[in-house]
């Protein structure tokens, strides 16, 4: 996985860019004009609405619509409209209320927990656990003699109950932040915490924070709402959910009544959803990939003829071009190899990072990550070629003549299952073995990759083995269907040296014993010299030079393995001390 | 030969809640000199380096940098050249913060220690990238923009602010292909003949260090297993660990990788 | 694994205790003229006087609540101030109706949203938007308001379905169908809604692992990928959802009870905390907190069975 994860840095967009990304998606900018909306209405309340949200006109009980009453007149004769109006500045105060408890007292709490972590974190989380654990609205209603009928005081305990999502999103945060190097270096750096958390871990924190800020606003003003349509709220103040409420109670004469003050609640906390979406998606703009598929262009239409069989080849690649969707159209990633693999020999890929090693082996598995397609070429299997065959096909033919021993081994071992589970479970599908025979199977082959104790591995879960057994183990995986071809991708770059050494010394007996062809992808000329009967040097998508292991090291043709052979820090002559001249400092 | 050391661990002990990471660690580094930690993972050499650099708590025993116990000592109440001591990682992805240019990334050091204004810190970037060999437009764009190589510059040119005396690299190549190490590696030795730096450089692997370290100490286990002359300890060890170690890194050639392979099978057989 | 257990049964308890105490401060002390404003305005300060004595309202609060907690260990809540009724055995014959409105949108909840999330997770496209614009109409609709509406088309306009009201399951198990089906539809619809947009994440999450490939290059069927290793990995982060839901389907039956008339436990908070029935309201609340308690517990036995690293530790 080095050539596709590495290259691709983790960033999120710049500030103002962001902003710009957000009123650019046609959804973002709809919600921040509806929010700008609402807000002004709040805001100029009094200009707006035609009427005094608290007279009564008698004669304009549960009126319709129309006659001085914009959208009718409530159970009391009221004006709607103007409540609404009224409504939406006192639904606001209230949900920004809650909002600015529920952000100042978990982001802070988050940050301290986060960064400092210890007893302040456990106590912290705790208290948070336990405000989590509590249904927000019944704890409402039981504190409602207490809190008096000021559904203000309500929404500030409101905003205490809502911390916790704002102190989890934030310790989350800070915890991922607070190991990265770059907070080491500006503690080297003499940078004190709190310019630390200033500098460094609010930056990262903000974006998430504002998407916070934005859903939470939106469950206050429903739960206030919900407040006041229960009767708990101040009957002599306009909110949206008191108008509700009387449209609730005057349900069957004027149904129209429970539509208005519905939909200002839903438009409003629509839009305020919307917003947070829009900003996530555009702090993951560039790592978004897209599901359309592109067209193909027609200079790969051109169906290339596989090659007819030679004796003695069981792999043979033709002009292979390997491909991922970016954006309209394709961004090659291997641009035509061929290769060749003899029956029998170890062959290495070789390349730096970026280089298409390892998306052309996985394109021999049919393996490739999402989105990836093989777009033109032909990789010959034993006289067949996989490019065409069904994915059911290709399934047969993986895990039994084609296996595979992946770069990481703890990630590549299922953390929810046994060992042992996990590598019967392929023999019995593949090789239609029995139960019983597959856990044999499986036994033989741990012992056989040199575990001390394979009863005890089969029984064990990835987390409880080393790094080293884990790699064994999934050696052991790929190698118990006896396969005919075994695709490595950097299987010891993830070991220690001396493991390293034992595990391409199995590698190598194994080989030997089950009369393997091995593809070995490799950024190490050390393991190529070790392994490798023959090597082909990748660069750019490309095969530069393709030898016999003897002819490239003492014979390279090509500049670039010159290169790559002359990068290689061996045999240099040691350094002599000197001690600098004057005790001076660097420049 | 000079006996002056700048850095002298003496005796360090560790521990990590149950486990004791280092294990009465001595060590010292000379002036302008590069001294190599070599181990496996989990043998606690970077543990050392972040001792020194005062963001690790250290149980017992000393680390005199000039003859002044800096120990425990965090890295803003250090004073002097103590205060200097800089460090460069190991991950140059995320050892710059992407949200900061590099104009801000590289004037850090400088404003934080107060010895520049934010103008003369700026006035000074320039230079600093010129010593990393990277060019002058560079302090206004974002590390997502450069690749890993020229990141890792990044963070050297950040060590380079403070003209320090000492920097830590904790595997600071590993993450590099093959030729930007060699590169990178250069850039070290140049830096280092040019201004006197003395360089803790950490890791795994013998190879690298054996490239610019003038002695090597060799870890396992959190103990120092052997330290000595870096012809010595990286071409004819005297400790049976550093011995396997060495033979377990395979070579460039393969008639010689068959020798030390053979070599190692005999010594795994031995033990 | 039975210490873990342990663990989180006495961190129920801690919490029950300590929630039980908040409230009974909170609310005990601020009850100021309760003797008033149950015998009236008229009533003469020797009868309040003596109404706060027959309710031991004159003691110290800590005296109270030791008071209260004894018996209520015992599993007596007390007198309701309002009605003349025993506070346990009336939760006793309104909680049930609650719990089952509640469950049973916990039930389906989790099954639509699973199936929603794993078709959005595997095909991506079409079920994906869908499941997007589904979540924040989901998330923007008040479940009362929703209920209202519903009550207004099925209801009062095609008149399938009763509008209000509630049949127990013994008198008519049809008419309790009948009676659940508009309150269940109008409280699951937002849980749905986010459910099934968390389910989507966690098991793309879980397709997205290195091991995903190594199973699929020993030939292991996409089928057993999704539904044996994917849907196990992605348990976890489901049931810590499905625990958040619960408890706000709790709070959310509250409401919906008002609007559909059925007497479950929400009606009765409602009225309590309007008549400031204050026992009764100690009751809810500590029946409530049982359950979720109870409902965290058998989660994180689930959770523990789906992750061996919480196992085994």
């Amino acid at each position: 996985m080095t050539e596709t994860t590495a290259s691709i840095p983790a960033a999120g967009p710049q500030r103002s860019s962001l902003t710009g990304l957000v009123l650019r998606n046609p959804l973002g900018l709809l919600a921040t004009a509806l929010i700008i909306v609402v807000l002004l209405t709040a805001i100029f309340a009094p200009l707006i609405a035609p009427n005094d949200p608290a007279a009564v006109q008698i004669f304009k009980v549960n009126v319709a619509p129309g006659d001085g009453y914009l959208l009718g007149g409530d159970g009391s004769g009221r004006d709607i409209f103007s409540r609404l109006v009224w409504g939406a500045r006192n639904t606001l105060i209230g949900a920004a209320i809650a909002v600015v408890v529920a952000a100042l007292l978990g982001v802070t709490a988050g940050l301290f927990a986060g960064y400092f972590g210890k007893w302040y974190e456990t106590a912290s989380s705790w208290i948070s656990d336990a405000l989590m654990a509590l249904p927000a609205l019944i704890v409402l209603l039981a504190l409602y003699q207490a809190l008096g009928a000021s559904i203000y005081l309500s929404m500030g305990i409101f905003g205490i109950m809502l911390s916790p999502g704002f102190y989890r999103l934030t310790r989350t945060l800070v915890k991922g932040v607070k190991n990265e190097l770059y907070i080491d270096a500006a503690r080297v750096s003499g940078l004190t915490d709190m310019r630390i958390i200033i500098r460094h871990i609010l930056l990262v924190v903000r974006a998430p924070v504002v998407i916070q800020t934005s859903i939470v606003a939106g469950i206050a003003i429903v739960i206030q709402a919900g407040l006041e349509f229960l009767g708990l709220g101040d009957p002599s103040m306009p909110t949206w959910g008191g108008i509700l409420q009387n449209g609730f109670q005057n349900m069957y004469n004027a149904p129209l009544g429970i539509l208005w003050p519905g939909l200002a609640i839903s438009i409003t906390v629509a839009s305020l959803v919307l917003l947070a979406n829009a900003i996530r998606d555009a702090m993951q703009t560039g790592a978004a990939p897209s599901f359309r598929t592109p067209a193909i262009p027609a200079k790969y239409a051109a169906a290339t003829p596989a090659p007819t069989p030679e004796e003695g080849v069981l792999l043979d690649i033709r002009d292979l071009v390997v491909a991922y969707p970016d954006g309209n159209g394709w961004r090659e990633v291997v641009h035509g190899v061929t290769l060749q693999v003899r029956k029998g020999d170890v062959v290495g890929l070789v390349g730096e990072s970026g280089s298409g090693k390892t998306q052309t082996a996985f394109a021999v598995l049919d393996l490739l990550s999402t989105g990836g397609k093989v777009l033109s070429g032909s990789i010959t299997f034993d006289g067949e070629d996989l490019t065409k065959k069904s994915e059911t096909e290709m399934r047969a033919l993986r895990g039994r003549r084609i296996a595979y021993v992946p770069q990481e081994p703890m990630s590549n071992l299922d953390p929810s299952f046994r060992i042992g589970a996990q590598m019967v479970e392929p023999l019995m599908n593949v090789l239609g073995l029995s139960k019983a025979q597959a856990k044999a199977r499986v036994l033989e082959m741990l012992a056989r990759v040199g575990l001390p104790d394979p009863e005890r591995t089969f029984n064990a879960y990835p987390h409880q083995v080393s790094g080293g057994m884990a790699q064994r183990v999934l050696i052991a995986g790929a190698v118990a269907s006896s396969p005919d071809l075994l695709i490595a991708d950097e299987p010891t770059t993830a070991l220690d040296v001396t493991v390293q050494a034992e595990v391409l010394e199995l590698l190598r007996e194994l080989r030997e014993e089950f009369h393997m062809t091995v593809v070995m992808v490799t950024h190490n000329f050390g393991v190529v010299a070790d392994i490798c009967d023959r090597v082909a040097v990748m660069k750019k998508g490309e095969i530069v030079e393709e030898n016999a292991i003897g002819a490239l090291f003492s014979n390279p043709q090509h500049p670039y393995t010159r290169m790559l052979l002359g990068s290689v820090l061996e045999d240099t002559e040691v350094r002599a001390y000197r001690a600098p001249a004057a005790k001076g400092n660097a420049a | 030969m000079s006996d002056e050391k700048l850095v002298d661990v003496r005796n360090v002990n560790i521990h990590f809640g149950p486990l004791h990471v280092l294990k009465d660690v001595s060590l010292d580094i000379r002036p302008g000199e590069t001294v190599g930690l070599v181990g496996e993972s989990g043998s606690g050499k970077t543990t050392i380096g972040r001792a020194i650099l005062g963001i690790c708590h250290v149980n017992s025993g000393q680390i005199d940098f000039e003859g002044k116990d800096i120990a425990n000592v965090a890295p803003r109440e250090r004073t002097g050249d103590a205060a200097r001591i800089q460090a460069v990682f190991q991950d140059p992805y995320t050892s710059l913060n992407p949200s900061m240019t590099i104009e801000e990334i590289l004037t850090e050091p400088m404003i934080a220690r107060k010895i520049a204004t934010a103008a003369e810190a700026r006035d000074r970037v320039r230079d600093l990238l010129d010593q990393v060999n990277l060019p002058a437009d560079a302090a206004h764009r974002y590390p997502r923009e450069f690749s890993g190589g020229q990141r890792q510059r990044v963070a050297i040119a950040r060590a380079l602010a403070l003209s320090p005396r000492l920097i830590v690299c904790d595997e600071p190549v590993s993450a590099l292909d093959l030729s930007t190490q060699a590169r990178v590696m250069d850039l070290f030795i140049e830096i280092q003949e040019r201004t006197g730096v003395a360089y803790l450089f950490v890791s795994h692997d013998l190879a690298v260090v054996r490239h610019i370290s003038h002695r090597v100490a060799v870890m396992r286990s959190g103990r120092i297993v052997e330290f000595g002359e870096c012809d010595q300890v990286t071409a004819r060890p005297e400790h049976p660990y550093t011995k396997r170690l060495l033979l377990a890194a395979p070579v460039a050639d393969p008639v010689r990788q068959a020798d030390r392979r053979r070599a190692f099978q005999e010594l795994e057989a031995e033990a | 694994m039975l210490t873990y257990l342990l663990k989180r049964i006495g961190a129920g308890i801690i919490l029950l205790v300590l929630v039980s105490t908040v409230t009974f401060a909170l609310i005990y002390g601020s009850t100021g003229n309760v003797a008033r404003n149950i015998l009236g305005e008229s009533a003469s300060a020797a009868d309040i006087a003596a109404k706060e004595h027959e309710l031991g309202l004159d003691r110290s609060l800590p005296v109270q609540f030791a008071d209260w907690a004894v018996h209520a260990v015992q599993g007596d809540l007390g007198n309701s101030w309002t009605r003349n009724q025993r506070v346990a055995p009336s939760l006793a014959s309104r909680f049930p109706v609650t719990l089952s409105i509640v469950a049973i949108s916990v039930v389906i909840m989790f099954f639509v949203a699973a199936v929603l999330g794993i078709t959005a997770a595997v095909r991506r496209g079409i079920a994906d938007q869908i499941i997007q614009v589904i979540s924040v109409v989901g998330f923007a609709m008040p479940n009362f308001w929703l209920g209202l509406l519903l009550v207004l088309l099925f209801a009062v306009r095609l008149q399938w379905l009763p509008p209000t009201g509630y049949v127990s399951f013994a008198t008519s198990p049809a008419s309790w169908v009948a009676s659940l089906v508009l309150p269940v539809g109008a409280l699951v619809f937002s849980g749905i809604a986010s459910a099934s947009q968390q389910v989507r994440g966690a098991v793309i999450d879980a397709l997205n692992k290195d091991y995903v490939r190594t199973l699929r290059a020993r030939g292991v069927s996409p089928r057993s990928i999704l539904y044996r290793h994917a849907l196990r990995n992605a348990l976890p982060a489901t049931l810590t959802v499905l625990s958040v839901q619960f408890i706000a389907l709790l709070g959310g039956a509250a409401i919906i009870e008002q609007v559909f008339a059925i007497p479950g436990l929400g009606s009765l908070t409602v009225d309590a905390a309007l008549q400031g029935d204050v026992p009764v309201l100690m009751g809810v609340v500590v029946t409530l907190i049982i359950t979720v308690v109870i409902m965290n517990i058998l989660i994180d036995i689930l959770n523990a069975w789906a992750n061996p690293k919480v196992r085994l530790q």
